[in-house]
């Protein structure tokens, strides 16, 4: 496999976009990211659209009806929640691999106000299970996943509230961010809940949202910017056997497995780097990441979030894009958009909310079912 | 005639491993599948086994009706139609499997729920399909 280089970025801001169609979100992705490596589809070699919601509808096909069918090879990309970033993964490999120099990605997602409370299906009985044979949707597993942080090691409710506070915080500062709202933490706690420990200012909001990114070889890459960013690694894990996962989805093992590996591929550790973009659907998930990512040792996670380590400006800043809590989460976009968030910051260009000196970042995502992504970018 | 329609009346489980026997006497309860190389023991039936890849048919076993809660939430906003709040909860049984499952019999608050508390199922209709047939769901309450 050879070196990857990321050489551009585009992307809209998340929301709601109701008078659009999901394509055309994604083709505005496409068109920013191709503007931002200075490439037209000429040079484009390769296409992986990441939709979840679509994910029968050729989206990718559908960009390139918009802004340029050049017919070369497409791959549509569904993995649920971490959709976006394998799509990414399949622009990496197929670049790493030697077959192809330049390749784009793009994520995108349309959820309107459904959001994740949707689904359930009706099982034989003719009635769905949910909610009489507990609760397989995404409120109850991440508050479940808390709890048992709460049970491993005595973890607070306030402690999970502190996420949400440092993450809508750190929105502040981000333009392409659905909510833009500073928040106490009284105000967190205060709201109603959703699912026990998350109250509904520590669960993520739904929208639509897309975004993009080229790839090149390295040979190439110098071609067009004498600055690319290395892709150090592109990592993917599925769930492996655990006692409980059947049941209750364990999002810590394959987060683990796949830190491990990345950190070994990568040949870099979680001390080498400057700043982390990890899958806070809810308040509740970023507490375990801390630790799935090696950022403390086990059972540390409170006190990191408490002596304010995570914040801008703390010893390794997390989610400084206000996260998917703020920023919002279209299941096929927020891969990519977690990997652009990495590179804006490495290019030194996040604005108000840049990490000073940010050399090295990592982009953490997890789609239940499940799937695990982390992409490691370096300048 | 209300009697034949009453005999053409199925009682169904709302999930496949639930088993009701015919039996009155019989109590339902939980199906489950032991791999005979490794022992990993599953809820329902499985094709091969998870934790050590054995295709070798599992063993059908009786899982037991008492558990410990291992973790919960307490469910404030679900979908449409479901009534909240309520308990969503991951109950260990003694075999080695989990099962999600709803506590009954507290109130949604978690002050009245322990780590590790002894828990025991029980049955109860909850729905009427549109043919006229019972649903039974399994659930779950603090053990006398």
């Amino acid at each position: 496999m050879r070196g990857v280089a990321m050489v551009g970025a585009g992307m809209i801001k998340f929301g709601r976009y109701p008078e659009k169609a999901v394509h055309e979100l994604a083709a505005q992705a496409a068109l920013l990211a191709m503007q931002d490596a200075g490439v037209t589809m000429r040079d484009i070699e390769l296409l992986a659209s990441g939709n979840l919601y679509q994910a029968s509808a050729m989206i990718g096909q559908r960009i390139l009806k918009e802004i340029g069918q050049t017919g070369i090879p497409v791959i549509n990309v569904a993995n649920a929640c971490a959709t976006g970033s394998t799509a990414f993964r399949e622009a990496y490999t197929a670049v790493a691999s030697g077959a192809y120099d330049v390749a784009m990605c793009v994520g995108s997602e349309q959820m309107g106000k459904m959001g994740l409370l949707g689904g359930g299906g009706a099982s034989s009985g003719g009635i769905s299970p949910e909610g009489i044979v507990g609760s397989g949707l995404m409120p109850a597993v991440f508050g479940q996943a808390g709890v048992e942080h709460m049970r491993n090691h005595g973890t607070t409710a306030e402690q999970f509230a502190k996420i949400a506070v440092k993450n809508h915080k750190h929105s502040m500062h981000n333009p392409y961010s659905q909510y833009q709202v500073e928040m106490s933490l009284e105000d967190v706690m205060n709201a109603r809940t959703v699912a026990w420990p998350n109250t509904l200012y520590m669960c993520c909001p739904t929208g639509d949202g897309a975004a993009a990114a080229i790839l090149m070889s390295m040979d190439k890459a110098k071609q067009f910017t004498t600055e690319p960013i290395k892709v150090l690694t592109s990592t993917l894990t599925s769930d492996p056997y655990t006692e409980r996962d059947l049941t209750m989805p364990d999002v810590n093992t394959l987060t683990k497995n796949a830190s491990k590996l990345a950190y070994e591929d990568a040949g870099v550790g979680a001390e080498d780097l400057d700043l982390v973009e990890l899958h806070d659907c809810f308040a509740t998930a970023e507490m375990l990441h801390y630790e799935n990512l090696g950022l403390c040792g086990e059972g540390e996670a409170g006190k990191l979030i408490d002596a304010k380590e995570t914040y801008v400006g703390g010893r390794i800043p997390v989610n400084a894009s206000g996260g998917l809590l703020s920023k919002g989460h279209p299941l096929g976009a927020t891969g990519v958009a977690n990997i652009i968030e990495i590179y804006w910051h490495i290019k030194g260009q996040a604005g108000n909310r840049q990490v000073e000196g940010a050399k090295t970042g990592l982009a953490h995502v997890i789609g239940l079912g499940s799937a695990c992504t982390i992409h490691i970018l370096q300048k | 005639m209300a009697e034949a329609e009453t005999q053409k009346k199925q009682v169904k489980p709302i999930l496949p491993f639930l088993q009701l026997p015919e039996d009155p006497d019989e109590k339902p309860y939980l199906a489950g599948s032991k791999c005979k190389s490794c022992g990993a023991t599953y809820l329902g039936a499985r094709m091969a086994c998870s934790k050590c890849f054995s295709t070798e048919p599992m063993e059908d076993v009786k899982l037991s009706d008492k558990g410990e809660l291992h973790v919960f939430t307490i469910v404030h906003q679900s979908a449409p139609g479901i009534p909240t709040p309520y308990v969503a909860a991951i109950v260990d049984l003694p075999e080695g499997v989990s099962v999600r499952c709803n506590i009954e019999g507290v109130e949604p608050d978690p002050k009245n729920l322990q780590f590790g508390m002894p828990v025991e199922m029980y049955t109860e209709k909850v729905h009427t399909d549109s043919d006229g047939n019972d649903i039974i769901a399994f659930k779950f309450r603090p053990a006398k």
